[in-house]
């Protein structure tokens, strides 16, 4: 985790610092049981292949909170989350690669606070866009 | 071909009725799971000295860690005629911080259902408005959420 973020440093356009994930099988296991979510798509390849899927795919759940990791990252202890959004569009399967990115697209203060809104996403080893997603946070200012 | 519509009127009794409540504790050993199983180290969601010194005063839950807290039994099911599932997605909105320790009591609504063709063939999009109220009676958060239903 890096020092805290202060609202008069972004800018439009600044992107997040890229977060980087390595979801393994073992992974999808630990967090089926963190959440209680044991749909059997997630650790059964029988019966992902027998539901059309391709191999045993990442929770959309575990995608969102990839983004949320990406997100209360840069926004520091600090910062405070309002907004969180992801749909899944493209499936993610262990054992590859996922990049949490992230672009700021509106800076504005509304009711005392000063709100920053991104575009956030996950993108897989081919640059596609898997998990589209938006985050409104708002940050603290250097005057304290 | 035409595709039989899937959505029945008993499917469409069920938008706008809440389910049950059910009540959960907010327990710190659930939250370091959770932090661990998503591979997330920040210190509020996993370091309970570090969390009370920060200006949260306690441990914290990572933003989606709401999603292990359930509701209570539906009242009107949405009974697709599809076998398959799957998560389209979730929107989330906060309000106050969930702490090791608050109890956070879950009811879930279906707010839209609809359905199209798509790359699974045809698709039902259920939509549903969960809310997570905590101890003191106020919001903590709200999730609205999709599951698409399909057969395989």
């Amino acid at each position: 985790m890096s020092q805290q973020i202060y609202y008069e440093y972004v800018r439009e356009g600044m992107e997040l610092p890229v977060l980087v994930k390595n979801p393994t099988t073992q992974q999808l296991v630990r967090y089926a049981g963190a959440s209680g979510d044991y749909y059997q798509i997630h650790y059964d390849q029988e019966f992902a292949r027998a539901n059309g899927l391709p191999n045993v795919i990442l929770h959309g759940a575990l995608k969102n909170a990839f983004l949320g990791h990406l997100i209360t990252d840069w926004i520091g202890e600090r910062g405070t989350l309002k907004k969180l959004s992801a749909q899944y569009r493209g499936m993610d399967v262990p054992g590859t690669p996922i990049y949490a990115k992230g672009v700021v697209t509106k800076t504005y203060d509304e009711a005392g606070e000063h709100v920053v809104e991104c575009d956030i996403w996950l993108e897989n080893q081919k640059g596609e866009k898997t998990t589209p997603g938006t985050a409104v946070v708002s940050l603290p200012s250097r005057e304290g | 071909m035409t595709q039989e519509p899937a959505i029945t009127q008993e499917m469409l009794g069920a938008v706008g009725v809440e389910s049950e409540p059910a009540t959960h504790l907010v327990e710190a050993g659930a939250i370091l799971k959770f932090a661990v199983a998503i591979g997330d180290p920040n210190p509020v969601f996993n370091d309970e000295k570090a969390a009370r010194k920060s200006r949260y005063g306690s441990l914290i839950a990572p933003p989606t860690f709401l999603r292990s807290m359930g509701p209570g039994p539906m009242k009107a099911q949405v009974r697709s005629p599809y076998s398959a599932n799957l998560d389209g997605g979730s929107e989330w909105e906060y309000f106050e911080p969930v702490r090791s320790g608050d109890r956070i009591t879950v009811t879930v609504k279906v707010v839209g259902i609809s359905e199209r063709q798509g790359r699974l063939g045809n698709m039902v999009f259920t939509t549903r408005e969960t809310r997570y109220v905590n101890q003191s009676g106020n919001v903590a958060a709200t999730q609205l959420s999709t599951s698409i239903s399909y057969q395989p």
